[in-house]
């Protein structure tokens, strides 16, 4: 369709749009959820406590490590951009989805079953050994084919757009899907032993040697978080944070720089993976200085999604929902803070290999991912079941304290005993020898453990609430004593 | 000619240009001129055909 045919403001006439494929991903992303949730307070538990690895290869740290990582990003994380992608493009292009409900299921169960084998593969000891890239050739070559099929079905329905203007949620969302295309291309360039003359079918190794192989690896590992963990769930933030507070953007104009300032930046700040490496110094410094300068466009993108809500404060308090959505904006302006506070060298030196760097990848995945994925979801479920309301918003509210207490847990913990562990490393007696054995650091670190194993629990128990929740909403009930906020009921 | 005049004058000040591209954009995007058009667009996912409301 040209942009033509519809003039802006006018109401299209009623475009079927296809919400049973984005009933799918919800449900896969919430049950993905909850079993990457688990894999990772699991092995938080072992790391407290080592004897909890079972003494069985297949449920060692190294091994259960990558299914945790995996399920969260790319299979919660994954489902939840696919889905809420095909329900955004529709309704914003008012278009229905390019290739019909076939394609999107078909792009669906694909998509389900790399998750299986590559769950089961990291499990049984398969891995390419390169961070959130841990997908052996065999599999990379099955993710790139169901990548390409997502962005036709993507695109194709931005192209039959009756709306003459692409949505700032769009732009995001493309951005996600070909700078994925191009990291996940670029980095998993590998040589399959068996072509040359190895044995066995299922192991690669990487094309690149040395520092360029760390460099790749972490050019994509960096912007596996800049536009898989930010972009598209910015697109998510742009779309679902409107429509819920029901008032447009704050300003659509920031939302373009935002969105061009992003771009043009996080894609040089990989390097800061590699400070005090063999990588050369003005590569280093590089990273450093472009990670400094993502603050820009972070914030400015914080300050667009916090005072779309500004008239509208009290829907804070009344909305548990909506307090989902805000936080997590609030926690990506926290964690895009300390980001690029962390990429600075002198602080770098302090906090690399610690567990400081674990705390803040998970201030960004629990409380800015994982929160406006929830938020979103808990808009979307009444949608697309035909509800007027969520079964019950008192257990959003619920849901909303069990994993912010969590997080909260979660990081204080981590930033104590990364800090502590990372003073210790460099404290030498005064005859210039080590303070500290290595040991002495771990032994240190065993109560923060516990209590960052506690908090991962409480965030488990509130994926459960929500889980809950979503059941009694499909099934039709409402909680006895519910207030209805919002009087809208979904389309039939 | 113009291939050595690329490799020698342009390539090495690549950042210079690519802040002109961006400041370019933000002049665009903030234009008074502008300013009407694309703080409408912001209304778009309340334009969807959902029967809501």
């Amino acid at each position: 369709m040209s942009a033509a045919t519809a003039a802006v403001g006018t109401q299209g006439d009623a475009t079927p749009y296809y919400d049973g494929v984005v009933k799918n991903f919800v449900l896969a992303s919430v049950f993905w959820g909850i079993v990457g949730f688990l894999a990772g307070d699991f092995i938080a538990w072992q790391l407290a406590f080592p004897a909890l690895n079972l003494d069985l290869e297949w449920t060692t740290f190294g091994r259960v490590r990558p299914v945790h990582t995996n399920a969260v990003i790319f299979a919660f994380g994954g489902n939840a951009l696919i889905g809420t992608s095909f329900y955004v493009v529709q309704r914003t292009c008012r278009a229905s989805l390019f290739g019909g409900a076939g394609f999107g299921n078909f792009i669906f169960w694909t998509f389900q079953s790399l998750i299986v084998l590559a769950a089961s593969s990291y499990v049984l000891g398969g891995s390419q050994g390169r961070e959130y890239a841990e997908l052996e050739w065999w599999l990379d070559i099955y993710l790139t084919v169901i990548w390409v099929c997502y962005l036709i079905a993507f695109a194709g329905t931005i192209m039959r757009r009756k709306e003459p203007h692409i949505y700032v949620a769009n732009w995001f969302y493309l951005a996600f899907i070909l700078t994925i295309a191009m990291l996940h291309l670029g980095n998993n360039l590998a040589l399959p032993v068996v072509f040359f003359g190895g044995e066995s079918w299922w192991k690669s190794y990487s094309l690149y040697a040395g520092v360029q192989d760390a460099m790749t690896q972490w050019w994509y590992g960096h912007n596996a978080v800049g536009f898989f963990l930010t972009a598209g769930f910015l697109a998510m933030m742009y779309y679902f944070v409107p429509k819920r507070a029901e008032r447009p953007v704050y300003s659509y104009r920031l939302s373009i720089v935002h969105f061009w300032a992003l771009i043009f930046l996080y894609i040089w700040a990989g390097p800061h993976h590699l400070h005090y490496t063999a990588l050369p110094d003005w590569a280093q410094t590089l990273g450093m200085t472009f990670s400094v300068m993502l603050w820009m466009p972070s914030w400015g993108g914080m300050i667009n999604g916090l005072m779309t809500l500004s008239g509208a404060w009290d829907k804070l308090r009344t909305d548990p929902v909506m307090r989902f959505l805000v936080s997590s904006v609030a926690f990506y302006g926290m964690s895009t803070f300390e980001g690029p506070m962390m990429s600075i060298k002198a602080v770098n030196s302090l906090s690399h290999y610690t567990d400081w760097t674990v705390g803040h990848v998970h201030s960004g995945a629990l409380g800015w991912v994982a929160f406006v994925t929830f938020g979103s979801f808990y808009y979307l479920i009444p949608k697309l079941w035909g509800r007027r309301e969520l079964y019950s918003l008192k257990l959003v509210g619920l849901h909303f304290w069990v994993s912010t207490v969590g997080v909260v847990l979660y990081i204080t913990a981590m930033w104590i005993s990364g800090i502590m562990q990372g003073l210790m490393w460099r404290a030498y007696d005064s005859l210039g020898f080590l303070q500290y054995s290595f040991i002495e650091t771990v032994e240190a670190m065993h109560p923060y453990y516990i209590i960052r194993a506690v908090g991962g629990l409480l965030f488990v128990l509130g994926g459960l609430i929500m889980v809950y929740n979503m059941i009694r909403t499909i099934r039709g009930d409402v909680a006895a004593g519910e207030a209805q906020p919002m009087a809208a009921a979904a389309r039939g | 000619m113009f291939a050595d005049f690329v490799q020698h004058v342009l390539r090495p000040f690549w950042g210079v240009w690519m802040m002109v591209l961006f400041l370019g954009i933000v002049f665009w995007a903030f234009r008074p001129k502008n300013k009407g058009r694309f703080e409408s667009y912001g209304d778009i996912p309340f334009r969807d055909d959902d029967k809501e409301r």
